[in-house]
């Protein structure tokens, strides 16, 4: 009988092409996935050394960072020279190493690790790797997903294979139900509030307990994506009858007799009775409330209820930290977070440009208008997202409120394109990064939900969500 | 790649935790095809106002730090994006070397792939390097990868763990596509296996 085996340990073991004395391994890639910025060395390195993309099939293509989501994008040109040449580098990649490519001009181009489940490129127990940290995404449906260097773009590129050592296991464990008002985004935020930044440096984290398997697909989506602002590269969630019937169907997965092969060696992908995991972390879901972040740090996040911090309550490094993040912030310790006033919305990224991330801001939109003087955008995550969320009538009701209906793309929640914050700027953003100067120079950053997003937009300040739920939705 | 040798250099304290790719290397930069010209533009945001001059309580910016080759900083260095240019950009500015408490996996694991060696330290001699870094041009501090140490300009030597794999090739200054390549028949083999095993892959 063989030892008992964690989900990460199964799907490594499945992939391991070659290993070393010392456990240094060539692990296999099932899906390579490329976007715009972090490609163009690798191809010119390949095309230096005269080498091809080794399994063309195997690597997907799309341009989103840099891509204009504002509606004249349809023209077909990109303004800035920069962006341009970037995105026309892919373009030419793509065809010369015959690569599967979604151009801009593709409805279902969209930010790519939208991109790769929606078209059934991502499946579970697979290994997916893409230049970008945010490839954590896949984690969701058992894939064993991380973020790599242009260094090891080229490396998948010529050879298929990474040279890895594994990580260490961790498991989170979200017991119990959550409460109305409070979604994925809050799990992600809350976990990384109570494990820092680099909690989970060195792991791969697999999420389990009842709150995450009573989730959809694009919530555990959401949940993983942020596994890396957590520090592990990868997360993990163990599929089951909702991943399977998400798969089902979509353009790239196995159809017929191989879907039923798939599906039987998919049901074996679980954490075995008895596993190891070197850390674990266990949050209850009745307890997690609404959450924002208040500084520069995605760890610096409280629930909505809360006052800034002091620094003094800090300890070590952080302590100067915290007065540099409330300094950038503009803020004062001891503030009410619902008192502090917001100028934009950004709803959309990896994080929370899924189609139910609209429909949760929708419906607190619904009937209302967004404040007076208010800069607010939906930018959904690829086409399709937005041509669904067109068809469901949601684009209607954004429209109404006030925000700007764009088109797909990476957009705000990174500002390489034109979609930027101005200095002292501040932001209620559904993305995931809250770094100086992220969305713009001097930028100021909250992270929260989509539904917590939209309240903001709403008020103009900080809200708690349930405030603006009725009584049946927060029953 | 060039060889990691080993390195007596001028040290600069960046005490900050979090200090992210972002501040490393804004996404302004990020639309190079290129590897090579970052360092000009390394911490950017931190080191030049909005006018393009420099900001001269920035540590790279002091007289004695100019020719910094060594980074002494502060924990979870090279949190955030996958970004390669945050290595390109430490590189090219000359630095060789970076001590923290942590770095973030996928940063660190960058930093090999471009002759930067990451060292990670306990606290309390991450402490006393940071003080040996606050001397300084008047200081140098040595690293030296084959013997696993790193000695303060006040002859206190500190042993470091490194991966072995990962040192000999920084050592040697292998490049990792042509060492693969010489296990393609693992991969070719590898392949034929999950055709059958997972053709649907």
């Amino acid at each position: 009988m063989t030892a008992p085996k964690t989900l990460y340990d199964k799907i490594w073991d499945a992939h391991v092409a070659h290993e070393q004395e010392d456990g240094t391994c060539l692990l296999y890639i099932d899906r390579h996935l490329v976007h715009e910025v972090t490609s163009p060395q690798a191809f010119e390195g390949l095309r230096m050394a005269g080498r091809k993309v080794r399994a063309p099939e195997k690597t997907i293509a799309v341009p989103d960072h840099n891509v204009p989501t504002t509606l004249d994008r349809v023209s077909g040109v990109i303004a800035n020279e920069e962006s341009r040449i970037q995105v026309e580098a892919l373009d030419k990649n793509a065809k010369e190493f015959g690569v599967n490519y979604y151009p801009v001009s593709d409805v279902r181009q969209g930010i790519v690790h939208i991109v790769g489940p929606e078209q059934g490129w991502t499946l579970p127990g697979m290994t997916v790797v893409c230049g970008d940290s945010h490839t954590a995404t896949h984690g969701a449906f058992g894939a064993l997903a991380h973020g790599i260097g242009t260094s090891e773009v080229e490396h998948v590129l010529a050879t298929q294979t990474l040279i890895q050592k594994k990580s260490k296991n961790m498991k989170v464990e979200i017991t119990g139900k959550l409460r109305p008002g409070v979604t994925a985004k809050d799990i992600t935020l809350a976990v990384i509030g109570e494990t820092g930044t680099a909690g989970g440096t060195g792991y791969v984290i697999e999420y389990c307990g009842e709150a995450i398997r009573d989730l959809s697909m694009e919530g555990r989506m959401t949940v993983c994506n942020m596994a890396i602002e957590g520090g592990a590269r990868a997360g993990l969630i163990a599929p089951d009858e909702t991943t399977f019937e998400y798969v089902k169907g979509r353009p790239h997965a196995p159809k017929g007799a191989q879907f039923e092969a798939a599906l039987n060696w998919w049901k074996t992908l679980y954490t075995d009775e008895g596993a190891h995991f070197d850390k674990v972390v266990t949050l209850k879901g009745e307890e997690i409330e609404p959450v924002v972040t208040w500084g520069t740090s995605p760890e610096d996040v409280l629930p909505i209820s809360a006052v800034v911090p002091s620094p003094e309550s800090f300890k070590g490094g952080k302590v100067d930290a915290a007065k540099r993040s409330i300094e950038y912030m503009g803020l004062e310790a001891g503030q009410k977070l619902t008192d502090i006033q917001i100028d934009t919305v950004f709803i959309g990224s990896c994080t929370n440009g899924r189609i139910e991330d609209l429909r949760a801001a929708a419906a607190i939109l619904k009937g209302k208008k967004i404040k007076d003087g208010m800069r607010a955008m939906v930018v959904p995550g690829s086409g399709l997202v937005r041509a669904q969320a067109e068809e469901e009538g949601l684009a209607d009701i954004f429209k109404e409120a006030g925000f700007e209906w764009r088109l797909a793309g990476c957009s705000m929640c990174l500002a390489m394109n034109p979609d930027q914050l101005s200095e002292g700027e501040r932001c209620a953003s559904t993305s995931n990064r809250n770094f100086e100067g992220r969305q713009g120079y001097k930028g100021r950053t909250h992270l929260v939900s989509p539904a917590m997003a939209a309240a903001a937009a709403v008020t103009g300040h900080l809200t708690d969500v349930r405030e603006l739920m009725t009584e049946t939705e927060t029953a | 790649m060039e060889k990691f040798e080993k390195l007596t250099g001028i040290a600069a304290p960046m005490p900050l935790v979090n200090i992210d790719t972002d501040m490393i290397i804004p996404k302004v930069f990020l639309k190079t095809i290129k590897r090579s010209g970052l360092g000009v533009n390394l911490f950017d945001e931190m080191r030049y106002d909005r006018q393009g001059n420099e900001i001269p309580d920035f540590v790279l910016n002091k007289p004695q730090y100019r020719d910094t080759q060594i980074l002494v900083a502060g924990d979870n260095f090279g949190c955030g994006s996958s970004r390669e240019h945050a290595p390109w950009a430490i590189a090219d500015f000359g630095i060789k070397c970076v001590i923290s408490t942590s770095f973030a996996d996928i940063f660190y694991n960058n930093c090999f792939k471009n002759g930067i060696l990451p060292i990670v330290m306990p606290q309390e001699v991450v402490d006393v390097l940071m003080k040996d870094a606050e001397k300084g041009s008047n200081a140098r501090m040595v690293v030296d990868l084959e013997a696993q140490t790193v000695t303060t300009s006040d002859g206190e030597s500190f042993p470091f763990e490194v991966d072995a794999f990962k040192k000999h090739c920084l050592l040697e200054g292998l490049d990792d596509i042509g060492l693969t390549m010489a296990h393609v028949k693992d991969i070719d083999a590898f392949e034929g296996k999950m055709a059958q095993e997972r053709p649907w892959v």
